[in-house]
């Protein structure tokens, strides 16, 4: 008699176990994976606020008005019974093992239908290691390290483009230039701080260059904390380039181009790559003397004037995290929506269909607040349809100014030179 | 292989930027020739003096060459604050633990200005001082320009107080002797607060000049100080010509050696010639010791 209790009871804590799991769920639950804390904080929260608002809007039903995808039904995902898509937020602190072990717990413990995250690059890698060994999609929407979709994974999606892409981007509106604006280019200098960022970018710089036959006249490698980079433009001067390729954190940035106009460098075109040419503070302690720089970058809120629903999206953003949308923030947004749409599609929280649905996932460019031509995914898991996009300071203001079926601004080609300006 | 306009130019930043680096070095010469003790807060003085004229113009809207008395009286006060509450405790203590109060400093005031002031990269706008005067295609920053002429003039007036007044020949005898200095009548502790004194308040002379046409942040300090510590040491140890000297000799190297050889070198230029300056004359170019 006590055996049959035993085992009875036995029977009773597993079936525990493996009820909750095999009963359909009411809700869906995504696992979201940000830094929540540490030094990119802002980041994950930014983040978190914009996955709110998606929430919001898919859940309630209450902006009908919008052309956002899943925004018009009645509320929640009608193809698996008006269910509420509801996240579970994890935080990695930046740290790769943590992202690996919150990836874990979110599967394991938290039983979610997919992983959304993670920002860095790095935790983005080990984090998705884990969903692909448990066999759960890992969608990503805004990491830029073009190797995390060349890894051959099954499960891995990604919404944004990698850092290639926006030095195609870059190369793409030169050549642009070129042919729309009968400009003539023949030389390129690239100048890069020299670590890993620095050395990566002008790495792809001069590749390209190569490929569009534009001839490297000067290579400059520069420390960060330079005291002075009177040598290096005077360099850049001697060797006089067509088009200058910077790339810099933003102390540099404010270096560089204070020591340009003091030493009265005049480049035709200067085509940087985003982070310090893009930083609010080089904006801040140069004014205008930043005008004419171009910058590739992935979101300008200028976009506003292609896609009206923008400014509307923008507001209620603000309202929530009283900041305007970010690269990162808008990214995520949409990130967001292409799986939750996925996961409508698939009418299951089943991996196997919610992965066959993100496969066949094709989103139209109206439906996006990003300047991109849609969402398809290749076989890597890549969006194929992502476009970088260029802006360029006027008036001490970005613009976009590429592609041109884009620009808010015409672009100023060439650049005025120093005893030129005001 | 380089016009000469580009070469004439490159001289003359050279010059300017090498004046810069000798008025943060001569503070630094001079404290180690009064005490033999190395300040490594020195950079972080350095970003207190630049941080007070931002202060002063962003708050006041006082142009950083007004404010440039205030900046180095301020700094003078920390110069003194500094021997007091530091210094003074430590002069008995082994070499090491000199070391590490100074080092233990320099880590406070930059997390202190970091928290109060945020990391953030700041700039003076349009100060009084902006812009430049060309001739012939060279040019020359007018903030730069001014710099070095009152880097020169502090030189010669420091020069002046040491060697010809009644105060700069106590600090002199000193920095010689200190238990004769004492016998003599010589107050050595108001000597060292007054050495403390001076040589911070360089830095904030220094620190309003650079402030002119440098980015601002908590952790500004810090290459200009790891310059100012090679001209010292090949200017040689407590030489006040020897450490303007060495600093025009690190604006040339470092400009010239950018420009003819490769500018991610040109620091280590610099170092190649402090290190065999410390391997032929180890006491520097104009040391005593």
């Amino acid at each position: 008699m006590k055996k049959i209790f035993g085992f009875g009871l036995i029977l009773i804590v597993l079936l525990f176990f493996i009820l909750p799991g095999s009963l359909p769920a009411a809700d869906v639950k995504i696992g979201v994976i940000y830094p929540m804390s540490g030094p990119v904080a802002q980041a994950g929260i930014d983040d978190k606020h914009a996955i709110e608002l998606a929430l919001d809007i898919i859940n309630t039903g209450k902006y009908k008005h919008l052309n956002l995808p899943l925004a018009k039904s009645a509320g929640g995902l009608p193809n698996l019974g008006g269910a509420k898509v509801i996240v579970t937020t994890a935080d990695h602190q930046g740290k790769p093992d943590l992202g690996l072990s919150e990836a874990e717990r979110l599967i394991t413990q938290e039983k979610v239908a997919a992983l959304l995250g993670c920002y860095h690059s790095s935790v983005t890698e080990t984090a998705s290691m884990v969903a692909e060994r448990m066999k759960v999609p890992f969608f990503n929407p805004e990491s830029s390290s073009p190797k995390l979709t060349r890894r051959g994974f099954k499960w891995f999606f990604r919404s944004s483009p990698h850092d290639e892409t926006f030095s195609e981007g870059m190369f793409q509106c030169v050549q642009d230039l070129e042919k729309k604006r009968g400009a003539k280019f023949k030389t390129i200098a690239v100048m890069y701080e020299d670590t890993l960022y620095g050395k990566d970018s002008s790495r792809i710089e001069k590749e390209l260059a190569a490929k569009a036959g534009y001839k490297v006249v000067a290579d400059i490698p520069y420390r960060r904390s330079a005291t002075s980079l009177t040598s290096e433009v005077q360099k850049l001067k001697a060797a006089n380039p067509d088009i200058f390729f910077p790339t810099s954190y933003a102390s540099d940035a404010i270096l560089l181009c204070k020591t340009s106009k003091d030493l009265d460098y005049n480049p035709q075109v200067i085509m940087a790559q985003n982070a310090g040419h893009t930083d609010p503070s080089f904006v801040e302690a140069m004014g205008k003397d930043i005008d004419g720089i171009c910058s590739r970058t992935e979101f300008s809120l200028d976009l506003a004037k292609y896609k009206p629903m923008l400014t509307e999206i923008n507001e209620l953003f603000k309202k929530r995290s009283g900041r305007d949308f970010s690269g990162t923030s808008a990214r995520c947004f949409v990130g967001f929506f292409v799986l939750c749409d996925a996961i409508n599609r698939a009418g299951s929280t089943a991996p196997e269909a919610i992965r066959g649905a993100l496969v066949k996932t094709n989103i139209p460019a109206d439906q996006l607040i990003t300047p991109w031509r849609g969402v398809k995914f290749d076989e890597t898991g890549q969006n194929i349809l992502v476009d970088a996009i260029v802006i360029q300071y006027q008036g001490a203001k970005p613009y976009t100014v590429w592609p041109f079926n884009l620009a808010s601004k015409e672009m100023i080609f060439p650049i005025p030179k120093w005893s030129e300006r005001k | 292989m380089y016009s000469s306009e580009i070469i004439l130019q490159t001289v003359i930043s050279g010059l300017l930027m090498g004046c810069i680096y000798a008025l943060v070095a001569v503070g630094l010469c001079l404290i180690w020739g009064l005490m033999e003790i190395v300040n490594f807060a020195h950079g972080e003085m350095l970003m207190l003096g630049m941080f007070t004229s931002f202060w002063m113009f962003a708050l006041y809207h006082i142009d950083p060459i007004i404010s440039l008395p205030l900046c180095m009286v301020l700094l003078f006060l920390v110069g003194v604050a500094t021997y007091f509450l530091v210094i003074k405790k430590i002069l008995k203590a082994p070499f090491l633990a000199q070391i590490l109060a100074t080092f233990g400093l320099g880590i406070f005031l930059r997390y202190l200005a970091q928290f109060f002031w945020t990391p953030d990269f700041r700039m003076i706008k349009n100060p009084l001082l902006s812009g430049r005067i060309g001739f012939g295609g060279i040019f020359v920053g007018i903030p730069e320009l001014t710099a070095s002429v009152i880097t020169i003039a502090s030189f010669a007036l420091l020069y002046w107080f040491i060697n010809k007044t009644e105060i700069g020949s106590a600090l002199l005898a000193t920095s010689e002797d200190r238990e004769a200095a004492s016998l003599m009548g010589i107050n050595s502790d108001k000597m060292f607060a007054l050495g403390w004194g001076i040589g911070v308040g360089c830095l904030g002379i220094a620190g309003a000049l650079i402030s002119n046409f440098y980015y601002i942040f908590p952790e500004v300090g810090f290459p200009f100080a790891l310059i100012a510590y090679v001209a010292v040491a090949l200017g040689g140890f407590g030489s006040i010509p020897g450490s303007f000297v060495a600093g025009i000799i690190i604006g040339l190297v470092e400009f010239l050696g950018g420009l003819f050889i490769a500018p991610a070198f040109k620091y280590t230029f610099v170092f190649i010639i402090y290190l065999l300056v410390v391997f032929i004359r180890p006491q520097g170019l104009w040391g005593r010791y």
